[in-house]
């Protein structure tokens, strides 16, 4: 429904648009590339604020673990900049968008579990508020305690309390090779008890994810697709000589049936990181509602088991049993497999819609509905940002 | 350093106030006796002291609840404190205010291997985690240098860090829940054994606000594996620059050490005289270069770091060979502090942060200040993530040599700021930074902060006098001015 969309090239442009937002009542949709437009619920707004021509890089200083860039910047930019320095953004990100989308959808991929999320990596902010002054938060430098962490909040608000201009992330080197331990044929619970005998393990794993068998004959890397059956996978990256020494270890322990070297690995996290196998995260209407579920990771299969005994799904593990992704075939029954899903993760875990049309956005609570006292704090927390609530209004939650 | 001026409305109610907690905490909880009251006057920043009004000391997260919420009604301000051990000032007491001590919170909740956290009550102490769980080979990463007495509540607060943070991270990125209470008494409940949260961060946010937004009853975090080994490299250069140049070439090479110090030639010294760690006294940098990880990997980086440093101009190089030796390497760096209380009556730590490269303006800078205030400092510096820990040495005893140690601190902190860094790394603002803030922030920017405080607590009764320079009503902070008119920029693009 967007009507206008204005295009700021600098941080005073962009807060000048949404001080005339502020004063002409007219909420704005923030916008980077669009990459992520489909994730959350649909944003009532006559305007948007593109902020992609906030575009550049402002300082990139590998041996200070340091990047700083304009919230516009796509990843296609700095991700292979990073790559010519043996570095990356460790938190494992899905690729495209731009770095501002990025830090406001607050994504992270299969190294989660042991490198942190987007929130762990950023360091400073600059943005303009929805009172319309630009201010800035964190630092750069990578340890700082001095002041509130605005960039954490930042991280995951998906532009409903601030359109960010500048972002300093932490970057890290990259490792330097990577394997992948494959057990085969293992139902859902035997495979959790397998990663957790690997994540208990002082061989610092990096990814722990399980496939039934319907999904691992889908994966592009042979070896999966043809385990012949479920297949349980166990990443260890590093130093090569380390790599080498930590699955000679760990493949006894683990009693794995097979190896797969570097660039079946590189293959196959990527798959498991964008949910390939649904889709991904973007995709057509006709795609089944796509589910990201994070729970206690030993108590995994027994949320996915409490919601198969309602719905008809596909899923899959990561993060040692504690993210499980999956979907649901597109019914108008939308609103009762949210309620389903979400009395299976109960209070211990959250839920998030990451696709969906948007006519079930609409009416589907995309995000993990908090209890009140929560959500009142929640709604106080964004019109400390964004009194009159021009900025994204309604995205996370009503309202916010 | 001023606090804001007590209320005498307040304090002529102290009978009232002190019968209300009595309803609340029964007992020996509530505390008035001026003798008694003595152990709460300050935290590690010992310069500033002051009474409280009224200690409080409850034991369930509902007498918290209630304990806020009644002195919520009644306007009083509230103190959280855990052991007291901060270094800028964060417990210290209002002489209006209650001092609320979480020190009976102490038990360990539940040890859940199989979700690779521990839930524990915000009295534990940081090393007491590392001790419940070190019977599975698991510990806690954050460890900060006051490891056996500062609590899990009080790391919360501070988001502090310690020597291995560069690799493990800071409190922030190892808690995975927490249950909170707000000043009007609400019990909330963040994360758990999950990660992530389904809406914002705000954890991100309590963690490290220092007592200002929440009182923290109860704490989730993640526990590792402990490294199957760990060996230490001590490296002497004959500048601090080559120093510094070989962190950096370290880092460049994709290595992110376990642990990375560096030391100067007056904290060398003084280390070497009090623990004899075997320090070489003839160079002006000495590296503490910690590997740990899988014996494979570890032996490789070994090998590395050596030639690294050679290739830097190394003048002295000492690998451990045996966990004895590895620890003593650590115990001169540990003890770096009160081995400069040897030399020195008084000391005073700083904690700035700054980007490595600027290491040797830096230390260059510090000398010439040094000389201008008459003071000496002793220099010690988590070196992989640019965290100085500068120690002035100056005598309390002599009139006017604290004010002057201050100011040469307070120097030290701008230049930090000035350099692209920020004021404080580990310690916290506190009382002790609060008003050189404006140095590394403009007025919008603590003002967004502030509003952001408002939304936990918008009487401002919850450790005020602390982190911000200036105290403002939340209305005020909140009033929105309006310009009715055209866009000022009618050349921003629009489509």
């Amino acid at each position: 429904m967007t009507i206008t969309t204005l295009k700021p090239e600098t941080a005073a442009q962009a807060a000048e648009a949404v001080r005339w937002a502020l004063s002409a009542g007219e909420p704005l949709e923030i916008l980077g590339s669009g990459t992520r437009r489909g994730l959350g619920r649909p944003v009532q707004a006559g305007h948007a604020l593109d902020l992609s021509g906030l575009s550049g890089i402002v300082a990139y200083e590998p041996e200070e673990l340091v990047l700083t860039a304009l919230a516009g910047t796509p990843m296609a930019t700095i991700l292979p900049m990073l790559a010519e320095r043996a570095q990356h953004l460790a938190f494992e990100p899905p690729d495209g968008g731009t770095l501002g989308g990025l830090m406001a959808s607050g994504l992270a991929g299969p190294r989660r579990i042991s490198a942190g999320s987007a929130r762990d990596h950023a360091l400073g902010i600059a943005g303009v508020s929805g009172r319309g002054e630009h201010y800035k938060g964190g630092g750069k430098v990578v340890k700082n305690v001095t002041g509130y962490d605005l960039p954490k909040l930042m991280a995951g608000s998906f532009g409903t309390l601030t359109a960010l201009t500048e972002i300093t992330v932490k970057v890290l080197p990259a490792p330097e090779d990577t394997a992948t331990l494959l057990l085969a044929g293992l139902e859902d619970a035997g495979a959790v008890a397998a990663l957790d005998r690997a994540l208990r393990s002082p061989y610092d794993v990096s990814g722990a994810a399980h496939l039934p068998a319907g999904i691992a004959a889908r994966s592009g890397v042979a070896a999966v697709a043809r385990a012949g059956g479920a297949a349980t996978l166990v990443r260890i990256e590093g130093f090569g000589p380390s790599v080498a020494a930590r699955v000679a270890l760990l493949r006894e322990e683990l009693r794995a049936d097979a190896v797969l070297g570097r660039d079946e690995s590189l293959a196959l996290w990527r798959e498991v990181r964008d949910a390939a196998w649904f889709g991904g995260l973007g995709g057509g209407d006709s795609l089944p509602h796509l589910w990201k579920l994070s729970v206690p990771p030993a108590s995994g299969p027994a949320t996915l088991a409490a919601i198969r005994r309602s719905l008809d799904v596909e899923a899959f593990y990561d993060w040692g049993g504690g993210l499980i992704w999956l979907t649901v075939p597109a019914d108008p029954n939308l609103p009762d497999a949210a309620a389903t899903i979400r009395a299976a993760v109960g209070a211990q875990g959250h839920a998030t819609l990451m696709r969906a049309p948007e006519s079930v956005r609409a009416v589907t609570e995309v995000f993990q509905p908090l209890p009140e006292p929560l959500m009142a704090l929640t709604r106080r927390v964004k019109a400390s940002f964004d009194p009159k609530g021009v900025l994204n209004p309604g995205r996370m939650h009503a309202g916010v | 350093m001023k606090m804001p001026t007590p209320d005498s409305g307040i304090i002529a109610r102290r009978r009232a106030i002190v019968e209300a907690l009595r309803a609340i905490v029964p007992g020996e909880g509530v505390i008035v006796d001026e003798n008694e009251l003595r152990a709460y006057e300050c935290d590690g920043l010992t310069a500033y002291r002051q009474l409280p009004m009224v200690a409080v000391l409850p034991s369930t997260v509902e007498q918290v609840s209630r304990i806020l919420k009644t002195c919520k009604e009644m306007g009083v301000k509230v103190v959280p404190r855990g052991a007291g051990t901060s270094l800028s000032g964060g417990a210290l007491p209002l002489a209006d205010g209650v001092l609320l001590g979480m020190g009976k919170f102490k038990r360990i909740l539940d040890l859940d291997f199989a979700n690779r956290c521990a839930v524990v009550q915000p009295g534990v102490t940081n090393l007491g985690i590392s001790n419940a769980v070190a019977h599975e080979g698991f510990y806690y990463a954050p460890d900060p240098s006051s490891q056996i007495a500062c609590t899990i509540g009080g790391n919360i607060a501070e988001n502090s860090g310690g020597v291995h943070c560069l690799k493990y991270g800071l409190t922030t990125n190892n808690v995975l829940g927490l249950e909170m209470v707000l000043m009007d008494g609400t019990i909330l409940r963040l994360g758990g054994k999950h990660l992530d949260s389904g809406g914002y961060d705000l954890m991100g946010i309590v963690t490290g606000s220092e007592g200002l937004l929440g009182v923290v009853t109860e704490v989730t975090v993640r526990i590792l594996r402990k490294p199957a080994t760990a060996r230490a490299v001590l490296i002497g250069f004959p500048s601090s620059e080559q120093g510094g140049d070989c962190v950096a070439a370290i880092i460049a090479a994709g290595i992110i050490p376990g642990g990375m110090e560096m030391m100067d030639r007056p904290a060398i010294h003084a280390a070497e005289a009090f623990v004899h760690a075997g320090y070489p006294l003839d160079v002006e940098a000495l590296l503490i270069v910690e590997l740990d990880g899988p014996a494979a990997e570890v032996d490789h980086l070994i090998e590395r770091v050596e030639a690294i440093a050679r290739s830097r101009g190394c003048v002295y190089a000492r690998v451990s060979t045996t966990e004895e030796e590895r620890l003593a390497f650590w115990a001169g760096r540990k003890a770096a502090f009160p081995a400069v209380g040897r030399i020195s009556p008084d000391y005073y730590c700083m904690d700035g942060t700054i980007p490595r490269k600027a290491l040797p303006l830096v230390l260059q800078r510090m000398q010439e200040m040094s000389a201008r205030h008459g003071l000496r400092v002793a220099n010690v510096f988590h070196a992989g993530d640019g965290n100085l820990h500068p120690l002035i040495l100056y005598d309390a005893n002599k009139p006017g040599e604290l004010e002057k140690a201050e100011e040469f601190g307070n120097d030290i902190l701008r230049l930090c700021v000035e350099v692209g860094g920020v004021l404080t790394g580990e310690h916290g603002v506190g009382v002790e930074k609060r008003d050189l803030m404006t140095d590394q922030f403009e007025a919008v920017d603590l003002e967004q902060q502030q509003r952001l405080k408002c939304a936990f607590d918008p009487d401002g009764l919850l450790n005020p006098g602390k982190v911000f320079p200036t105290l403002h009503r939340c209305a005020e902070l909140g009033r929105l001015h309006v310009h009715k008119g055209e866009l000022r920029f009618p050349d921003i693009p629009r489509f």
